[in-house]
């Protein structure tokens, strides 16, 4: 149990001084400017509006440069400055098929309508360190295609891979459920949690915990045999209702990494064989997330998809939605740093009334042995 | 008061409004207003808060929250006119501007247009190019595959 101990005031302040003279760091050198965060530092960014759960860059800048540098830090601190806004409602659903894609790449299809486009991608990259970075070399801007006369939709609208799948029945739909799916913001999760809230919850959830348990997802705990079916990132609109107004009106433009996987088929004597899904959608640029993600969703479904349970951690939605949130994690495991000095003192007194006892009994077997 | 004649064309400009650049709206409103800010009543003013957004399993299946994110909300009276604006960000000052617009939008036919003209016009204008540019980026890393034909003459 945590004790409250009142007193150290002066010591906190000149700590959080002494923190705040480090993040500032070596005055010879200029100040970092969170738009140098959010433009160069772009993936951080990213991460900390996802776990963070709100989309602002200029926000997960600030709270990027105030952490220095610890991102579970600056999504805390997010994940405090929205608990003060209020909240004007919610979008309508975004419809990722009119993204406007950056990037996308199937791995079950070569030649998809639309191609597949490489994007701003680390893969290929040899992963050797460039040292021309460290000596501040400027770079040439991108290549643009020759830009081609499509009038009727932009050229980076693409078709949705699963929608070929779909057609010829490959592939199971989507189940339509409720349209006002649970909020894990606004009421505490009971378990089952049901598909949407899982969403809600791992969309939120660590990158490296559910890195982790995707990974263990494919080395036998709990197979889902996953294909990438689409990996798309890009922008999309938020479109809202506004009650003033009796219209909607696109109130925001996102940008989202979105993962879509075709897993192991089932198939019985009376339905043909078919493939599943598993779906990841993040903010902004995450597409090992989302990847992860999906992997997670697809686990999560064995009870709805009739499969056995394997005692498999990922299978198990109360282990993966209880440990996934990094805020509460760090909360619990980093609060027994704090005094406990109450606690202890009553335990360390425990063992030495033990140890005096042992003592006791060995004085008292000694006593006895000598005696025979 | 009077209500937009059209709302798909009140839908768009308000989009447009929404999404764009906060600095840029700025000098696109000092470029082309003519103190009608001077006659602006608050009816709301301008609030920061948050919309949950949300998306769909597998793209077009059940629903779920995804996360929120930050939008600024006002509404302004300028003569009979009401203009509201819902914007995405935390810039109080990008809020009143695109409600002004959007009750200039609203007023006589002159007025309507000179803002049309100057302000929402080079607004689409640009996002489009923007677009335009990032889809002709992504296409210069479309990957083209070649069938490689065996010579069997």
């Amino acid at each position: 149990m945590y004790v409250a101990v009142k007193g150290g005031e002066t010591a906190i302040d000149n700590a959080h001084r002494w923190l705040a003279d480090l993040r500032r760091g070596d005055r010879e050198l200029a100040p970092l400017q969170t738009e140098q965060v959010s433009e160069q530092l772009t993936l951080a960014t990213s991460r900390v509006m996802a776990e963070g759960a709100i989309y602002d860059r200029e926000l997960a800048a600030l709270a990027i440069k105030q952490a220095r540098g610890d991102l579970i830090e600056a999504i805390f601190l997010l994940r405090a400055y929205r608990t003060t806004l209020p909240r004007f409602g919610t979008s309508l659903p975004i419809d990722t098929g009119a993204m406007a894609c950056v990037r996308r790449i199937s791995a079950t299809f070569k030649d998809v309508p639309g191609g597949q486009v490489l994007g701003p991608t680390f893969d290929y990259t040899h992963r050797l360190l460039d040292f021309a970075l460290a000596a501040d070399g400027e770079v040439p801007a991108a290549l643009k295609a020759e830009q081609q006369n499509q009038a009727t939709t932009p050229p980076s609208q693409k078709p949705r891979i699963s929608d070929f799948l779909d057609e010829e029945g490959l592939l199971q739909p989507e189940p339509r459920g409720s349209e006002t799916p649970p909020d894990l913001t606004r009421e505490p999760v009971a378990f089952p949690a049901g598909r949407a809230l899982r969403l809600q919850a791992l969309t939120r959830s660590d990158e490296g915990f559910l890195l982790g348990l995707a990974y263990s997802t494919q080395r036998g705990y709990a197979r889902n045999h996953p294909f990438v079916g689409e990996l798309r990132i890009g922008l999309v609109a938020v479109e809202m209702a506004i009650p003033e107004l009796g219209f909607s009106i696109e109130i925001a433009e996102i940008e989202v990494s979105e993962c879509e996987t075709v897993n192991q088929f089932q198939g019985s004597k009376t339905q043909p064989a078919q493939f599943t899904r598993g779906y990841g959608l993040v903010f902004g640029q995450a597409e090992r997330k989302a990847i992860s993600m999906a992997l997670c969703d697809r686990a999560l479904r064995w009870e709805e998809l009739g499969e056995d349970n394997l005692g498999a951690p990922a299978q198990d939605e109360e282990f993966v939605i209880m440990h996934g949130d990094n805020i509460q994690a760090t909360g619990f495991v980093e609060h027994i740093k704090l005094p406990h000095y109450v606690d202890f003192q009553s335990e360390a007194e425990l063992v030495r009334r033990l140890r005096r006892m042992h003592a006791d009994n060995q004085d008292h077997q000694q006593t006895q042995g000598d005696d025979s | 008061m009077k209500q937009a004649s059209d709302s798909s064309a009140r839908q768009e400009w308000m989009s447009v409004l929404a999404k764009a650049q906060p600095d840029r709206l700025l000098a696109l409103w000092q470029a082309t207003s003519r103190g009608e800010e001077q006659r602006l009543t608050w009816l709301r003013a301008p609030e920061i808060g948050t919309v949950m957004v949300q998306g769909r399993a597998g793209g077009t299946g059940e629903a779920f929250n995804l996360g929120e994110v930050s939008v600024t909300r006002c509404s302004v009276q300028i003569d009979a006119w009401v203009g509201h604006a819902y914007v995405q960000g935390r810039d109080k000052n990008k809020a009143r501007l695109a409600a002004l617009c959007d009750a200039l939008l609203q007023a006589e036919p002159e007025t309507a247009s000179r803002i049309n003209t100057g302000i929402i016009a080079p607004l689409q204008a640009e996002a489009a190019k923007r677009r335009a540019q990032t889809a002709a980026k992504a296409d210069a890393t479309k990957v083209e595959f070649y069938t490689l034909v065996r010579g069997e003459e």
